[in-house]
């Protein structure tokens, strides 16, 4: 058992050769909560939202504009803006490895890494993929040391979210909008999309299976109607407006659907955006959500099922505080269960290619191409298949070809690094009080230094956190 | 440095596959016509089977079914063999361009890889104490004018590191993981049950047998890289000097097909860098030499510890070859450096600063301080080339 390889391991993002283990873990974790930095300077460096907006939505807006006399100009014209998008994308992606290699609070850039994947967008939709890095640094990196409604609200208005989940452009059936279309073209029905009406309670608050009804579903959805994004989403039925390029969230009155709305048998009679903003707060405040983060939290702490007691205290410390998240991350530090050291945690590609890099004591990531590398371990950044974001149990990660994928990569590493690093004397740095004599056996007999290097990054040890 | 990489690039040789089998390859580069090559065994080679003492009494019951039958080896003379695997090792032989030398080892006396081949690397007496490689103080006395090294590896290995510039060229392909280090993966989770049925599965859906990537392919990579190094040596301009690492040399279990396919690689590699030459083979001098010698005793598990004295190599057309040297302890339990190892009788540091001295026309005594005597007196070894 030892609390300092704990406290760097499965709280933090894996221990740096230069730094010492912490003499009091705990006081080490909790310091770490004076220091957050919400705008750490490779984030900082990245496009907001509204350059974004500007550049890849606008320049969307601008190839439409093109009109369709030169089919191939504007084809041309498209694949820059889809090419300037990636960039973006992966100019993030790399930010995102700098600020975790060079970060003070590894506890709370790891708290940063959990709730981006809770509210999980998704670079697999074109139209996101350029606002994934802005959507985490803006709606999630500000509130990981608030409140969790504070978190909710501005995860459901920032444009990452909404694009991803088609809310942007979600028209109540008698919305105004509505009214105007039909009476131009009857046929024509405008769209009520329940997309991230369904995602907030299935995923985002509630949980699965937690007592709402389809109907709860199309209620919300069309409370939800008008919140939408200063960027033109394609195939938008809303004329330009002069704020299309700011990136920022608006409320459109002529997408809202009128009238009150009955939701989990509760009536929201709020006139326009304030109707949604309810419901939403109620959410974040109703026990099936404090009890659904816990769940989620403990499990990826401290053990794929994770221990009932424990569930319960930290939903206990959601509830009474109000969705203050600084008291949960108390709870969790002071959870004996989370200092077991039985349990260990399988770590994901993510967790274990940040925590090798640190190991190797890489404080930004250089040339290394996070994103392809990423990809390579089967755990593209910001790109997980679904928006219940990336699983974060073993089963999803311990798999026979992951594993030669991670020994591969290991040995390339290693082989980069060459004699320069003595595995020797790493591997009870990187896991004080925790190294098994056997591993570190292992590699102390690797015929050369590169092989003891790559042994370390794949041994047993190295691949939990623990 | 441009002119080189172009003819780097030109060489075509280096497909992605060069990369997956583990030797890597550094120059140096020199206004000389001679070229030495240095081919270094991490792992800790088996001299004991490598060059065979056949003719010593206590060979055979000491490596039992892991003894190498004279009958099926290359007789070099009344006592020692060659493993059969190194066929064309064995005709440099026969034509005299081959030398052995058995029971030499580096001043270090402990058994940690790591350790050994700093300090065969440096050529300093212990661990880490001299901060550059012997190979580069070797550019360091080549005469004026193209004084630079070249290491066509992802890093530059400590013997080229030094004070002489060094240029390296990384692969950019990733390398599928060595055979050393798949099989140690394999011990370090044969007692973590969910990793070890994970990794038992991946190397059973690659088809990746207990010894790795086929034969085959392996023996493809050896001849690439020395037909390779031929390419660099064989320029006008080119590097004079080349360093070549090979690993998978440490045999603690199921030795007897390793080591086989071990000097198979090695063979190739030798033979491709002779024929890559051409006629430049007789101006051309190779150490091949590893970091210690493995225990004289089999031990429970096919194969040999770590131990004290190994064999090494001189090879090429400017060697006097035909000749196996050293004083050879023997290997009755009194013969044994503490009752289990080869005792060195040779320095490999005077069988290095002599091949190099020779090998460039240097002043030996010179030639020996510089490289490998700092610290202690290094008597370069004569006689080891043509004159």
């Amino acid at each position: 058992m030892s609390a300092p390889s704990i406290a760097l391991n499965r709280f933090g993002l894996g221990a740096r050769p230069d730094e010492g283990a912490p003499a009091d873990p705990k006081r080490w974790l909790l310091d770490q909560f004076d220091r957050y930095d919400p705008r750490p300077a490779p984030i900082a460096a990245q496009p907001d939202s509204a350059a974004v907006a500007k550049d890849y939505g606008g320049g969307l807006a601008a190839v439409r504009r093109m009109g369709k006399d030169d089919e191939e100009a504007r084809r041309a014209a498209r694949q820059a803006v889809v090419r300037d998008g990636r960039e973006t994308y992966r100019a993030a992606v790399n930010a995102r490895a700098d600020a975790a290699l060079a970060t003070a609070t590894p506890f709370l850039e790891r708290m940063v890494h959990f709730w981006a994947n809770h509210f999980a967008v998704s670079a697999d939709k074109q139209i996101a993929a350029p606002f994934a890095g802005a959507f985490e640094a803006e709606a999630i990196r500000p509130h990981v040391m608030g409140r969790f409604s504070d978190m909710l609200l501005a995860v459901e208005r920032h444009p990452g979210m909404q694009l991803f989940l088609d809310q942007a452009r979600s028209a109540g059936p008698n919305s105004r909008l509505a009214e105007r279309a039909a009476e131009r073209n009857p046929e024509r029905k405008l769209g009520l999309n329940e997309n991230l009406a369904r995602e907030i309670l299935e995923l985002h608050t509630l949980g699965a299976r937690t007592g709402y009804s389809q109907a709860d579903v199309t209620e919300f959805a069309k409370a939800m109607t008008g919140w939408s994004v200063a960027v033109r989403p394609p195939g938008a039925m809303a004329p330009a407006q002069a704020d299309d390029a700011t990136g920022g969230f608006v409320f459109r009155p002529a997408f809202h659907e009128p009238g009150a709305r009955t939701i989990l048998g509760r009536s929201y009679a709020q006139p326009g955006e304030e109707q949604a903003r309810a419901v939403l707060l109620d959410l974040a405040a109703a026990p099936a959500t404090a009890k659904h983060i816990a769940t989620k939290l403990a499990r990826h702490f401290v053990a794929d099922d994770p221990p009932p007691a424990l569930v319960a205290r930290l939903s206990a410390a959601f509830t009474k505080s109000d969705g203050d998240l600084p008291t949960v991350y108390r709870a969790l530090i002071e959870a004996p269960e989370a200092w077991d050291a039985s349990a260990a945690k399988f770590k994901t590609p993510w967790d274990w290619l940040i925590s090798a890099f640190r190991a190797m004591g890489r404080r930004e990531a250089g040339n290394a191409q996070i994103l392809p590398l990423s990809n390579q371990l089967g755990q593209p950044v910001w790109r997980p298949g679904s928006p219940a974001g990336w699983d974060d149990v073993a089963a999803s990660w311990a798999a026979p070809d992951a594993l030669v994928r991670r020994v591969e990569l290991a040995q390339r590493f290693a082989t980069t690094a060459g004699d320069r690093i003595d595995a020797r004397a790493l591997a009870p740095k990187l896991l004080p009080g925790t190294l098994a004599k056997a591993t570190a056996e292992q590699i102390a007999r690797a015929e050369s230094a590169p092989t003891a290097l790559a042994l370390l990054l794949v041994s047993p040890d190295f691949l939990r956190r623990a | 440095m441009d002119l080189d990489r172009r003819h780097f690039l030109a060489s075509g040789a280096l497909g992605a596959a060069a990369f997956a089998f583990a030797p890597r390859i550094a120059f140096a580069r020199a206004a000389t016509d001679r070229r030495f090559v240095f081919v270094i065994q991490r792992g800790a080679a088996d001299g004991l089977n490598i060059v065979v003492p056949y003719g010593d009494p206590a060979y055979a019951g000491l490596r039992g079914a892991l003894a190498i039958d004279p009958a099926q080896a290359t007789k070099l003379d009344g006592m020692f063999a060659l493993h059969p695997a190194l066929a064309e090792t064995a005709k440099l032989y026969q034509g005299g361009q081959a030398l052995f030398v058995q029971a030499v080892a580096s001043p270090y006396r402990e058994r940690s890889h790591f350790d050994a081949q700093n300090v065969i690397e440096t050529g300093g007496i212990a661990p880490y104490a001299v901060k550059d490689g012997w190979l580069n103080r070797l550019v360091a006395m080549l005469p004026a004018g193209g004084r630079e090294a070249v290491a066509l590896a992802p890093t530059v290995p400590m013997a080229l590191r030094g004070a002489a510039p060094v240029t390296s060229y990384a692969p950019s392909a990733l390398p599928q993981a060595t055979d050393d280090l798949l099989m140690r993966v394999a011990t370090l989770y044969q007692a973590d049950p969910q990793l070890h049925g994970l990794w038992a599965q991946a190397m059973e859906a690659r088809g990746i047998a207990a010894d790795g990537m086929s034969a085959e392919a392996r023996q493809q990579d050896a001849a690439t890289i020395g037909s390779t190094a031929a390419n660099f040596l064989r320029a006008p301009d080119g590097p004079r000097i080349a360093m070549i690492e090979t690993g998978g040399w440490d045999t603690h279990s199921g030795q007897a097909g390793r080591l086989a396919a071990q000097l198979r690689q090695l063979d190739r590699l030798i033979a491709a860098l002779r024929n890559g030459l051409g006629p430049l083979w007789s101006d051309t001098v190779v150490l091949v030499a590893t970091e210690f010698g493995r225990t004289a005793a089999a031990n429970g598990t096919g194969g040999t510890d770590h131990g004290t004295a190994s064999a090494a190599m001189l090879l090429g057309g400017a060697v006097k070859g035909g000749r196996v040297i050293g004083d050879w302890p023997g290997l009755t339990p009194a013969a044994l450096l503490d009752g289990r190892d080869l005792k060195p009788t040779t320095d490999l540091y005077a069988l290095a600063a002599g091949a190099a001295a020779q090998t460039f026309a240097l002043d030996p005594g010179r030639a020996g301080q510089a490289l490998f005597g700092s610290e202690r007196g290094v008597r370069p070894m004569e006689g080891l080339l043509k004159a």
